[in-house]
Protein backbone atom coordinates (compact mmCIF):
# COMPACT_ATOMS: atom_id res chain seq x y z
CA UNK A 1 0.00 0.00 0.00
CA UNK A 2 2.75 2.32 0.54
CA UNK A 3 4.50 2.69 -3.17
CA UNK A 4 1.45 3.90 -4.40
CA UNK A 5 2.52 7.49 -5.73
CA UNK A 6 5.91 8.18 -8.45
CA UNK A 7 6.02 11.46 -7.38
CA UNK A 8 5.44 13.23 -10.97
CA UNK A 9 6.00 16.72 -10.92
CA UNK A 10 2.41 18.02 -12.51
CA UNK A 11 -0.85 17.89 -10.52
CA UNK A 12 -2.49 16.90 -13.81
CA UNK A 13 -0.52 13.82 -14.34
CA UNK A 14 -0.60 12.78 -10.52
CA UNK A 15 -4.34 12.97 -11.24
CA UNK A 16 -4.14 10.95 -13.87
CA UNK A 17 -3.34 8.14 -11.95
CA UNK A 18 -5.98 8.56 -9.45
CA UNK A 19 -8.85 6.55 -10.98
CA UNK A 20 -6.28 3.49 -12.18
CA UNK A 21 -5.21 3.60 -8.54
CA UNK A 22 -8.52 3.17 -7.23
CA UNK A 23 -9.51 1.07 -9.52
CA UNK A 24 -6.42 -1.24 -8.33
CA UNK A 25 -7.04 -0.61 -5.02
CA UNK A 26 -10.32 -1.77 -4.88
CA UNK A 27 -9.71 -4.84 -6.91
CA UNK A 28 -6.72 -5.85 -4.61
CA UNK A 29 -9.05 -4.77 -1.15
CA UNK A 30 -12.42 -5.47 -2.03
CA UNK A 31 -13.38 -1.55 -1.60
CA UNK A 32 -11.46 1.53 -0.51
CA UNK A 33 -10.14 2.04 3.35
CA UNK A 34 -10.33 5.72 4.44
CA UNK A 35 -6.70 5.06 5.34
CA UNK A 36 -5.66 4.10 1.85
CA UNK A 37 -7.41 7.51 0.15
CA UNK A 38 -5.43 9.24 2.75
CA UNK A 39 -2.36 7.77 1.64
CA UNK A 40 -3.31 8.22 -1.62
CA UNK A 41 -3.98 11.53 -1.94
CA UNK A 42 -0.58 12.25 0.26
CA UNK A 43 1.09 10.37 -2.46
CA UNK A 44 -0.23 12.00 -5.24
CA UNK A 45 -0.57 15.88 -3.93
CA UNK A 46 -4.05 15.72 -4.46
CA UNK A 47 -6.49 16.70 -1.19
CA UNK A 48 -8.74 14.08 -0.04
CA UNK A 49 -11.77 15.62 -0.52
CA UNK A 50 -10.45 15.09 -4.54
CA UNK A 51 -9.71 11.31 -3.26
CA UNK A 52 -13.34 10.76 -1.92
CA UNK A 53 -14.83 12.41 -4.90
CA UNK A 54 -14.06 10.24 -7.79
CA UNK A 55 -14.35 7.23 -5.18
CA UNK A 56 -17.84 8.08 -4.47
CA UNK A 57 -18.39 9.62 -8.51
CA UNK A 58 -18.16 5.93 -10.36
CA UNK A 59 -20.71 2.65 -9.46
CA UNK A 60 -17.63 0.23 -9.69
CA UNK A 61 -15.31 1.68 -6.85
CA UNK A 62 -17.20 1.32 -3.22
CA UNK A 63 -16.22 3.42 0.35
CA UNK A 64 -17.80 0.36 2.26
CA UNK A 65 -16.95 -2.95 2.81
CA UNK A 66 -17.85 -5.71 0.01
CA UNK A 67 -17.88 -9.24 -0.25
CA UNK A 68 -16.12 -11.50 -1.70
CA UNK A 69 -17.76 -11.76 -4.99
CA UNK A 70 -20.16 -8.70 -6.42
CA UNK A 71 -23.61 -9.47 -7.87
CA UNK A 72 -24.74 -6.97 -10.60
CA UNK A 73 -27.68 -6.92 -12.06
CA UNK A 74 -29.09 -5.71 -14.61
CA UNK A 75 -32.12 -3.25 -13.98
CA UNK A 76 -32.45 -1.54 -17.34
CA UNK A 77 -35.30 -1.67 -19.49
CA UNK A 78 -33.89 -4.55 -22.13
CA UNK A 79 -33.17 -7.08 -19.24
CA UNK A 80 -36.82 -5.74 -17.50
CA UNK A 81 -38.91 -6.51 -20.33
CA UNK A 82 -37.41 -10.10 -20.02
CA UNK A 83 -38.21 -10.01 -16.74
CA UNK A 84 -34.99 -9.15 -15.12
CA UNK A 85 -37.40 -9.16 -11.54
CA UNK A 86 -37.66 -12.66 -11.27
CA UNK A 87 -34.03 -12.36 -11.49
CA UNK A 88 -33.79 -10.55 -8.98
CA UNK A 89 -36.31 -12.19 -6.32
CA UNK A 90 -34.31 -15.34 -7.21
CA UNK A 91 -30.95 -13.99 -6.08
CA UNK A 92 -32.60 -12.68 -2.98
CA UNK A 93 -33.96 -15.88 -2.34
CA UNK A 94 -30.49 -17.80 -2.92
CA UNK A 95 -28.53 -15.52 -0.95
CA UNK A 96 -30.84 -13.80 1.74
CA UNK A 97 -30.05 -10.17 1.21
CA UNK A 98 -31.35 -7.70 -0.58
CA UNK A 99 -30.18 -4.86 -3.51
CA UNK A 100 -27.61 -2.86 -1.82
CA UNK A 101 -26.62 -5.14 0.63
CA UNK A 102 -23.86 -7.45 1.54
CA UNK A 103 -24.40 -10.80 3.15
CA UNK A 104 -22.96 -11.43 6.96
CA UNK A 105 -20.61 -14.10 5.84
CA UNK A 106 -18.70 -11.61 3.30
CA UNK A 107 -20.02 -13.95 0.74
CA UNK A 108 -21.86 -11.89 -1.65
CA UNK A 109 -22.55 -8.13 -2.31
CA UNK A 110 -25.96 -7.79 -4.39
CA UNK A 111 -26.36 -4.59 -6.73
CA UNK A 112 -28.11 -3.73 -9.12
CA UNK A 113 -26.53 -1.75 -12.15
CA UNK A 114 -27.48 0.16 -15.55
CA UNK A 115 -26.77 -1.34 -18.56
CA UNK A 116 -24.09 -3.52 -19.15
CA UNK A 117 -24.43 -3.74 -22.78
CA UNK A 118 -25.78 -7.57 -22.99
CA UNK A 119 -29.90 -6.41 -24.21
CA UNK A 120 -29.54 -8.95 -26.87
CA UNK A 121 -29.13 -11.74 -24.54
CA UNK A 122 -31.02 -10.38 -21.62
CA UNK A 123 -31.96 -10.79 -18.24
CA UNK A 124 -28.41 -10.24 -17.41
CA UNK A 125 -25.79 -9.46 -14.84
CA UNK A 126 -22.22 -9.17 -13.93
CA UNK A 127 -20.37 -10.95 -11.66
CA UNK A 128 -17.03 -10.03 -10.31
CA UNK A 129 -16.79 -8.48 -13.67
CA UNK A 130 -18.03 -11.20 -15.77
CA UNK A 131 -20.87 -11.17 -17.93
CA UNK A 132 -23.78 -13.48 -17.95
CA UNK A 133 -26.37 -13.84 -19.80
CA UNK A 134 -29.90 -15.35 -20.93
CA UNK A 135 -30.24 -16.28 -17.03
CA UNK A 136 -32.66 -17.92 -15.14
CA UNK A 137 -33.74 -18.53 -11.65
CA UNK A 138 -32.06 -22.47 -12.45
CA UNK A 139 -28.98 -20.13 -13.65
CA UNK A 140 -28.62 -18.09 -10.51
CA UNK A 141 -28.50 -20.56 -8.44
CA UNK A 142 -26.14 -22.86 -10.08
CA UNK A 143 -23.95 -19.38 -10.56
CA UNK A 144 -23.92 -18.82 -6.94
CA UNK A 145 -23.43 -21.97 -5.90
CA UNK A 146 -20.17 -21.86 -7.31
CA UNK A 147 -19.20 -18.91 -5.38
CA UNK A 148 -16.97 -19.39 -3.27
CA UNK B 1 -33.13 -0.11 -48.27
CA UNK B 2 -31.22 -3.54 -47.56
CA UNK B 3 -28.81 -4.59 -44.62
CA UNK B 4 -24.93 -3.40 -46.05
CA UNK B 5 -22.15 -4.92 -44.28
CA UNK B 6 -19.31 -1.94 -44.12
CA UNK B 7 -19.25 -1.47 -40.64
CA UNK B 8 -19.35 -5.05 -39.53
CA UNK B 9 -17.82 -6.13 -42.90
CA UNK B 10 -15.05 -8.14 -41.10
CA UNK B 11 -17.56 -9.60 -38.13
CA UNK B 12 -17.92 -12.89 -37.88
CA UNK B 13 -15.23 -13.04 -40.80
CA UNK B 14 -11.98 -12.44 -39.40
CA UNK B 15 -10.53 -14.55 -36.35
CA UNK B 16 -10.59 -11.12 -33.77
CA UNK B 17 -6.90 -12.76 -32.07
CA UNK B 18 -5.01 -12.94 -35.36
CA UNK B 19 -3.86 -9.88 -37.60
CA UNK B 20 -3.47 -12.56 -40.37
CA UNK B 21 -6.69 -13.28 -40.55
CA UNK B 22 -7.32 -9.40 -40.87
CA UNK B 23 -4.92 -8.71 -43.10
CA UNK B 24 -6.23 -11.17 -45.70
CA UNK B 25 -9.37 -9.16 -45.75
CA UNK B 26 -7.67 -5.98 -47.30
CA UNK B 27 -6.12 -5.43 -43.30
CA UNK B 28 -3.97 -1.38 -42.89
CA UNK B 29 -4.42 -1.23 -46.94
CA UNK B 30 -5.73 1.77 -46.14
CA UNK B 31 -3.52 2.92 -43.66
CA UNK B 32 -0.40 1.84 -45.81
CA UNK B 33 -2.15 4.07 -49.05
CA UNK B 34 -2.96 7.03 -46.59
CA UNK B 35 0.67 6.87 -45.55
CA UNK B 36 2.16 6.73 -48.92
CA UNK B 37 0.08 8.38 -51.18
CA UNK B 38 -2.05 10.99 -49.07
CA UNK B 39 -1.60 14.50 -47.30
CA UNK B 40 -3.24 14.77 -44.15
CA UNK B 41 -5.11 17.33 -45.95
CA UNK B 42 -6.48 14.93 -48.39
CA UNK B 43 -7.15 12.60 -46.11
CA UNK B 44 -9.20 14.80 -44.06
CA UNK B 45 -11.07 16.56 -47.53
CA UNK B 46 -11.90 12.60 -48.27
CA UNK B 47 -13.13 11.94 -45.05
CA UNK B 48 -15.33 15.82 -45.31
CA UNK B 49 -16.63 14.69 -49.29
CA UNK B 50 -17.47 11.56 -47.74
CA UNK B 51 -20.71 12.96 -45.33
CA UNK B 52 -19.34 10.96 -42.44
CA UNK B 53 -21.22 12.20 -39.66
CA UNK B 54 -20.52 10.87 -35.91
CA UNK B 55 -22.45 7.54 -35.05
CA UNK B 56 -22.18 8.04 -31.13
CA UNK B 57 -25.78 9.99 -31.09
CA UNK B 58 -24.71 14.11 -31.91
CA UNK B 59 -23.93 13.57 -35.81
CA UNK B 60 -21.25 15.86 -36.16
CA UNK B 61 -19.20 15.79 -39.57
CA UNK B 62 -16.28 13.89 -38.65
CA UNK B 63 -14.27 15.49 -41.42
CA UNK B 64 -15.10 18.80 -40.18
CA UNK B 65 -14.31 17.82 -36.50
CA UNK B 66 -10.65 16.18 -37.74
CA UNK B 67 -10.45 19.47 -39.65
CA UNK B 68 -10.49 21.76 -36.50
CA UNK B 69 -8.34 19.06 -34.78
CA UNK B 70 -5.91 19.02 -37.36
CA UNK B 71 -5.81 22.96 -37.49
CA UNK B 72 -5.95 23.71 -33.61
CA UNK B 73 -2.51 25.07 -32.44
CA UNK B 74 -0.85 23.22 -29.85
CA UNK B 75 2.33 20.77 -29.77
CA UNK B 76 0.03 17.88 -28.17
CA UNK B 77 -2.78 16.74 -29.50
CA UNK B 78 -5.27 13.24 -28.69
CA UNK B 79 -7.15 10.95 -30.39
CA UNK B 80 -9.88 9.72 -28.38
CA UNK B 81 -12.17 6.27 -29.38
CA UNK B 82 -14.98 6.27 -27.10
CA UNK B 83 -15.63 2.63 -26.56
CA UNK B 84 -18.30 3.99 -23.51
CA UNK B 85 -20.88 2.59 -25.13
CA UNK B 86 -23.41 2.89 -21.96
CA UNK B 87 -26.59 4.36 -23.58
CA UNK B 88 -29.46 1.63 -22.40
CA UNK B 89 -30.31 -0.90 -25.13
CA UNK B 90 -26.96 -0.17 -27.72
CA UNK B 91 -24.55 -3.23 -27.18
CA UNK B 92 -23.37 -2.92 -31.24
CA UNK B 93 -20.00 -1.48 -29.91
CA UNK B 94 -19.24 -4.36 -28.01
CA UNK B 95 -20.65 -6.24 -30.64
CA UNK B 96 -17.91 -4.96 -33.23
CA UNK B 97 -15.13 -4.72 -30.39
CA UNK B 98 -15.71 -8.24 -29.87
CA UNK B 99 -15.20 -9.32 -33.27
CA UNK B 100 -13.02 -6.89 -35.17
CA UNK B 101 -10.81 -5.16 -32.94
CA UNK B 102 -8.00 -4.28 -35.83
CA UNK B 103 -10.36 -2.58 -38.17
CA UNK B 104 -10.80 0.24 -35.25
CA UNK B 105 -7.02 0.00 -34.58
CA UNK B 106 -6.18 0.96 -38.33
CA UNK B 107 -8.69 3.92 -38.15
CA UNK B 108 -7.14 5.35 -35.08
CA UNK B 109 -4.02 4.87 -36.94
CA UNK B 110 -4.98 7.00 -39.69
CA UNK B 111 -6.81 9.31 -37.39
CA UNK B 112 -3.56 10.26 -36.01
CA UNK B 113 -1.79 10.69 -39.09
CA UNK B 114 -4.28 13.10 -40.75
CA UNK B 115 -4.64 15.08 -37.46
CA UNK B 116 -1.07 15.23 -36.41
CA UNK B 117 -1.35 13.22 -33.22
CA UNK B 118 1.27 10.64 -31.52
CA UNK B 119 -1.00 9.35 -28.92
CA UNK B 120 -4.65 7.77 -29.02
CA UNK B 121 -6.81 6.40 -26.27
CA UNK B 122 -9.29 4.04 -26.30
CA UNK B 123 -12.02 4.96 -23.24
CA UNK B 124 -13.47 1.46 -22.53
CA UNK B 125 -16.10 1.23 -20.58
CA UNK B 126 -15.77 -1.05 -16.97
CA UNK B 127 -18.59 -3.03 -18.13
CA UNK B 128 -16.56 -4.34 -21.29
CA UNK B 129 -13.68 -4.77 -19.54
CA UNK B 130 -13.65 -8.50 -20.67
CA UNK B 131 -12.45 -6.76 -23.84
CA UNK B 132 -9.18 -5.03 -22.55
CA UNK B 133 -7.18 -8.41 -23.78
CA UNK B 134 -8.51 -8.56 -26.77
CA UNK B 135 -7.83 -5.05 -27.52
CA UNK B 136 -4.76 -5.07 -25.89
CA UNK B 137 -3.89 -8.18 -27.99
CA UNK B 138 -5.08 -5.71 -31.68
CA UNK B 139 -2.77 -3.25 -31.05
CA UNK B 140 0.28 -5.21 -30.18
CA UNK B 141 0.19 -7.19 -33.05
CA UNK B 142 -0.34 -4.61 -34.85
CA UNK B 143 2.95 -3.07 -33.03
CA UNK B 144 4.65 -5.58 -34.35
CA UNK B 145 3.97 -5.88 -37.29
CA UNK B 146 5.16 -1.98 -37.89
CA UNK B 147 1.92 -0.12 -38.93
CA UNK B 148 1.92 1.91 -35.36
CA UNK B 149 5.36 3.66 -35.79
CA UNK B 150 4.21 6.72 -36.46
CA UNK B 151 1.10 6.61 -33.51
CA UNK B 152 0.37 4.71 -29.82
CA UNK B 153 -2.55 4.10 -28.74
CA UNK B 154 -3.73 3.14 -24.81
CA UNK B 155 -6.72 1.89 -23.42
CA UNK B 156 -8.32 3.99 -20.45
CA UNK B 157 -11.04 1.96 -18.43
CA UNK B 158 -13.85 3.47 -16.78
CA UNK B 159 -15.54 2.75 -13.50
CA UNK B 160 -19.28 2.25 -13.99
CA UNK B 161 -20.51 5.85 -14.87
CA UNK B 162 -22.86 6.72 -17.68
CA UNK B 163 -22.27 10.19 -17.79
CA UNK B 164 -18.57 9.03 -19.12
CA UNK B 165 -19.65 8.54 -22.65
CA UNK B 166 -20.83 12.51 -22.73
CA UNK B 167 -17.52 13.36 -24.22
CA UNK B 168 -16.39 16.57 -21.72
CA UNK B 169 -17.32 14.11 -19.11
CA UNK B 170 -14.64 11.17 -20.96
CA UNK B 171 -11.94 13.78 -20.81
CA UNK B 172 -12.48 14.13 -16.97
CA UNK B 173 -12.61 10.73 -16.33
CA UNK B 174 -9.37 10.16 -18.11
CA UNK B 175 -8.24 12.90 -16.36
CA UNK B 176 -8.56 10.86 -13.65
CA UNK B 177 -11.34 13.15 -12.11
CA UNK B 178 -15.13 12.74 -11.57
CA UNK B 179 -16.86 12.37 -14.83
CA UNK B 180 -18.52 15.98 -14.84
CA UNK B 181 -19.36 17.55 -17.95
CA UNK B 182 -17.62 20.64 -19.06
CA UNK B 183 -18.89 24.27 -20.19
CA UNK B 184 -18.61 24.48 -23.81
CA UNK B 185 -17.06 26.10 -25.87
CA UNK B 186 -14.09 25.72 -25.75
CA UNK B 187 -14.83 22.42 -27.67
CA UNK B 188 -12.67 19.76 -27.86
CA UNK B 189 -11.01 20.25 -31.12
CA UNK B 190 -9.39 22.92 -29.93
CA UNK B 191 -9.13 22.59 -26.00
CA UNK B 192 -9.47 18.96 -25.18
CA UNK B 193 -7.86 16.32 -23.07
CA UNK B 194 -5.60 18.31 -20.40
CA UNK B 195 -6.32 21.72 -22.29
CA UNK B 196 -5.05 20.19 -25.61
CA UNK B 197 -6.76 19.83 -28.98
CA UNK B 198 -8.93 16.29 -28.56
CA UNK B 199 -10.95 14.38 -31.16
CA UNK B 200 -13.25 11.86 -29.66
CA UNK B 201 -15.22 9.83 -32.13
CA UNK B 202 -17.37 6.67 -31.50
CA UNK B 203 -16.32 3.20 -31.89
CA UNK B 204 -18.73 3.12 -34.72
CA UNK B 205 -17.14 6.13 -36.74
CA UNK B 206 -13.96 5.18 -36.72
CA UNK B 207 -14.91 1.60 -38.65
CA UNK B 208 -15.87 3.47 -41.44
CA UNK B 209 -12.43 5.17 -41.94
CA UNK B 210 -10.61 2.89 -43.62
CA UNK B 211 -13.21 1.97 -46.26
CA UNK B 212 -13.75 5.57 -47.08
CA UNK B 213 -9.87 5.54 -47.45
CA UNK B 214 -9.87 2.55 -49.90
CA UNK B 215 -13.34 3.11 -51.75
CA UNK B 216 -13.46 6.92 -51.67
CA UNK B 217 -15.57 9.31 -50.82
CA UNK B 218 -17.89 9.59 -53.74
CA UNK B 219 -18.17 5.57 -52.56
CA UNK B 220 -19.41 6.62 -49.41
CA UNK B 221 -21.32 9.29 -50.58
CA UNK B 222 -23.50 7.26 -52.91
CA UNK B 223 -24.87 4.69 -50.02
CA UNK B 224 -27.84 6.70 -47.64
CA UNK B 225 -29.92 9.81 -47.71
CA UNK B 226 -28.68 13.62 -48.44
CA UNK B 227 -28.06 14.27 -45.22
CA UNK B 228 -26.75 10.49 -43.70
CA UNK B 229 -24.43 8.78 -45.48
CA UNK B 230 -23.44 5.24 -45.21
CA UNK B 231 -24.87 2.80 -42.89
CA UNK B 232 -25.87 2.48 -39.49
CA UNK B 233 -25.40 -0.32 -36.55
CA UNK B 234 -28.50 -0.79 -34.86
CA UNK B 235 -29.09 -2.67 -31.36
CA UNK B 236 -32.39 -4.22 -31.40
CA UNK B 237 -33.47 -5.58 -28.00
CA UNK B 238 -37.00 -5.96 -26.20
CA UNK B 239 -40.06 -7.47 -27.47
CA UNK B 240 -38.69 -9.24 -30.56
CA UNK B 241 -37.86 -13.18 -31.73
CA UNK B 242 -34.29 -11.76 -33.08
CA UNK B 243 -32.38 -9.33 -31.05
CA UNK B 244 -29.33 -8.56 -32.16
CA UNK B 245 -27.00 -6.22 -34.26
CA UNK B 246 -27.88 -5.16 -37.89
CA UNK B 247 -26.60 -3.22 -39.78
CA UNK B 248 -28.73 -0.88 -42.60
CA UNK B 249 -28.26 1.84 -45.01
CA UNK B 250 -29.29 5.17 -43.43
CA UNK B 251 -32.41 5.78 -44.50
CA UNK B 252 -34.30 2.83 -44.34
CA UNK B 253 -37.89 2.18 -42.53
CA UNK B 254 -37.47 1.53 -38.62
CA UNK B 255 -40.49 -1.16 -39.66
CA UNK B 256 -37.96 -3.01 -41.77
CA UNK B 257 -35.77 -3.02 -39.23
CA UNK B 258 -38.23 -3.93 -36.11
CA UNK B 259 -40.58 -6.49 -38.18
CA UNK B 260 -38.61 -7.41 -41.26
CA UNK B 261 -35.31 -8.05 -39.61
CA UNK B 262 -36.22 -8.54 -35.31
CA UNK B 263 -39.40 -10.04 -36.41
CA UNK B 264 -41.17 -7.88 -33.57
CA UNK B 265 -45.27 -8.36 -33.22
CA UNK B 266 -48.01 -6.72 -32.12
CA UNK B 267 -45.59 -3.40 -32.07
CA UNK B 268 -47.08 -0.87 -29.62
CA UNK B 269 -43.80 1.42 -29.53
CA UNK B 270 -40.23 1.48 -29.70
CA UNK B 271 -37.39 3.30 -28.54
CA UNK B 272 -34.82 4.99 -30.61
CA UNK B 273 -31.85 6.05 -29.28
CA UNK B 274 -32.34 4.94 -25.98
CA UNK B 275 -32.93 6.73 -22.52
CA UNK B 276 -32.19 10.01 -24.07
CA UNK B 277 -34.14 8.88 -27.41
CA UNK B 278 -37.52 9.20 -29.05
CA UNK B 279 -40.53 7.02 -28.23
CA UNK B 280 -42.73 6.22 -31.50
CA UNK B 281 -45.57 4.72 -31.22
CA UNK B 282 -46.56 1.57 -33.29
CA UNK B 283 -48.21 3.96 -36.01
CA UNK B 284 -44.59 5.92 -36.96
CA UNK B 285 -42.90 2.63 -37.86
CA UNK B 286 -42.40 3.88 -40.98
CA UNK B 287 -40.23 6.52 -40.24
CA UNK B 288 -36.76 6.73 -41.74
CA UNK B 289 -33.92 5.89 -39.63
CA UNK B 290 -31.35 8.76 -40.42
CA UNK B 291 -30.45 12.48 -38.81
CA UNK B 292 -32.55 13.95 -40.48
CA UNK B 293 -35.49 11.74 -38.36
CA UNK B 294 -34.52 9.68 -35.92
CA UNK B 295 -31.28 7.94 -34.92
CA UNK B 296 -29.40 8.09 -31.85
CA UNK B 297 -26.67 5.73 -31.43
CA UNK B 298 -29.19 3.32 -32.75
CA UNK B 299 -30.47 1.33 -29.96
CA UNK B 300 -33.77 -0.22 -30.66
CA UNK B 301 -36.13 -1.18 -27.73
CA UNK B 302 -39.06 -2.72 -28.79
CA UNK B 303 -42.49 -3.18 -26.99
CA UNK B 304 -45.20 -5.19 -27.43
CA UNK B 305 -49.12 -4.47 -26.26
CA UNK B 306 -48.96 -5.76 -23.25
CA UNK B 307 -45.86 -2.78 -22.41
CA UNK B 308 -47.06 0.35 -20.13
CA UNK B 309 -45.76 3.61 -21.06
CA UNK B 310 -45.56 5.15 -17.96
CA UNK B 311 -43.53 2.22 -16.57
CA UNK B 312 -40.96 2.41 -19.28
CA UNK B 313 -41.01 6.29 -19.11
CA UNK B 314 -40.76 5.98 -14.93
CA UNK B 315 -37.82 3.48 -15.41
CA UNK B 316 -36.02 5.82 -17.86
CA UNK B 317 -36.24 8.74 -15.71
CA UNK B 318 -34.77 6.74 -12.50
CA UNK B 319 -32.49 5.88 -14.71
CA UNK B 320 -31.00 9.21 -15.51
CA UNK B 321 -31.08 10.82 -12.56
CA UNK B 322 -29.04 8.35 -11.03
CA UNK B 323 -26.67 8.67 -13.35
CA UNK B 324 -26.74 12.61 -14.11
CA UNK B 325 -23.32 13.97 -13.17
CA UNK B 326 -24.88 16.73 -10.52
CA UNK B 327 -23.06 19.35 -12.10
CA UNK B 328 -26.28 21.84 -13.34
CA UNK B 329 -29.10 21.93 -11.98
CA UNK B 330 -31.32 21.69 -14.36
CA UNK B 331 -29.77 17.93 -15.33
CA UNK B 332 -29.79 17.18 -11.14
CA UNK B 333 -32.96 18.66 -10.32
CA UNK B 334 -34.93 18.81 -12.89
CA UNK B 335 -34.58 14.41 -13.41
CA UNK B 336 -34.97 14.10 -9.55
CA UNK B 337 -38.68 16.21 -10.37
CA UNK B 338 -39.18 14.22 -13.14
CA UNK B 339 -38.98 11.36 -11.13
CA UNK B 340 -41.19 12.15 -8.37
CA UNK B 341 -43.62 13.07 -10.83
CA UNK B 342 -43.94 10.21 -12.91
CA UNK B 343 -43.79 8.25 -9.93
CA UNK B 344 -46.71 9.59 -8.72
CA UNK B 345 -48.69 8.65 -12.36
CA UNK B 346 -47.35 5.25 -11.88
CA UNK B 347 -49.36 4.70 -9.13
CA UNK B 348 -52.29 6.44 -10.02
CA UNK B 349 -51.89 9.30 -8.04
CA UNK B 350 -51.08 11.99 -10.59
CA UNK B 351 -52.57 15.24 -11.07
CA UNK B 352 -53.79 17.61 -13.70
CA UNK B 353 -51.20 20.04 -13.00
CA UNK B 354 -48.45 17.23 -12.63
CA UNK B 355 -48.63 17.42 -16.74
CA UNK B 356 -48.50 21.09 -16.68
CA UNK B 357 -45.48 20.68 -14.60
CA UNK B 358 -43.83 18.18 -16.61
CA UNK B 359 -44.20 19.90 -19.90
CA UNK B 360 -42.53 23.30 -18.54
CA UNK B 361 -40.43 21.59 -16.54
CA UNK B 362 -39.33 20.14 -20.39
CA UNK B 363 -38.81 23.29 -21.91
CA UNK B 364 -36.45 24.16 -18.86
CA UNK B 365 -34.29 21.38 -19.17
CA UNK B 366 -34.06 21.15 -23.15
CA UNK B 367 -33.09 24.89 -22.82
CA UNK B 368 -30.74 25.19 -19.69
CA UNK B 369 -28.78 22.01 -19.53
CA UNK B 370 -25.42 21.57 -19.94
CA UNK B 371 -24.83 18.62 -21.57
CA UNK B 372 -27.04 16.15 -23.36
CA UNK B 373 -27.95 14.01 -21.22
CA UNK B 374 -30.22 17.04 -18.94
CA UNK B 375 -31.09 18.54 -22.91
CA UNK B 376 -32.24 14.99 -24.14
CA UNK B 377 -33.62 13.72 -20.91
CA UNK B 378 -37.60 14.82 -21.29
CA UNK B 379 -37.72 13.44 -24.87
CA UNK B 380 -39.28 10.38 -23.73
CA UNK B 381 -41.58 12.26 -20.85
CA UNK B 382 -42.89 14.96 -24.30
CA UNK B 383 -43.12 12.14 -26.53
CA UNK B 384 -45.42 9.54 -24.85
CA UNK B 385 -47.42 13.11 -23.53
CA UNK B 386 -47.39 13.46 -27.13
CA UNK B 387 -48.41 9.91 -28.09
CA UNK B 388 -50.06 8.13 -25.23
CA UNK B 389 -51.48 11.32 -23.18
CA UNK B 390 -54.23 9.19 -22.57
CA UNK B 391 -51.95 6.34 -20.23
CA UNK B 392 -50.95 9.96 -18.06
CA UNK B 393 -54.79 10.83 -17.81
CA UNK B 394 -56.10 7.65 -16.74
CA UNK B 395 -53.57 7.73 -13.84
CA UNK B 396 -54.95 11.06 -12.86
CA UNK B 397 -56.21 10.74 -9.03
CA UNK B 398 -59.72 12.30 -9.93
CA UNK B 399 -59.60 9.98 -13.53
CA UNK B 400 -59.59 6.67 -10.88
CA UNK B 401 -62.51 3.73 -10.72
CA UNK B 402 -63.95 4.88 -13.94
CA UNK B 403 -65.47 9.14 -13.07
CA UNK B 404 -63.78 10.32 -16.63
CA UNK B 405 -62.89 14.43 -15.54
Amino acid sequence: MNKIGDGSPTQGKNQEKLLPRLKEAQSKFGYLPKELMAELAESLCLSISDVYGVATFYSFLSTKPQGRNVIRICQSIPCFLKDSQTIISSVEKEIGIKPGETTPDGRFSFELTNCIGACDEAPAMMLNGEVHVNLTPGKISQILKACK
Amino acid sequence: MPEKRIVLRNCGVIDPKRIATFLDRDGFKALKKALAEMTPEQIIEEIKVSGLRGRGGAGFPCGLKWELARKAHGDEKYVICNADEGEVGTFKDRYILERDPFTLVEAMAIAGYAIGVKTGYIYLRAEYHHLLNLLRNAISQARDKDFLGHFEIDIREGAGAYICGEESALMDSIEGKRGEVRFRPPFPPSKGLWGKPTIINNVETLMNIPQIILNGADWFNQIGTERSKGTKVFSVSGDVKKPGVYELVLGSRLRELVEGLALAEKVKMVQVGGATGRILPYEMIDTPLAFESILGAGAVIVFDETRDVIDVVYRTMEFLAEECCGKCAPGREGTEVMVEILGRFSRGEGADSDIRVLEDLSKAMMLSSLCGLGQAAPNPVIDSLQYFRGAYESRIRENQGGVVA
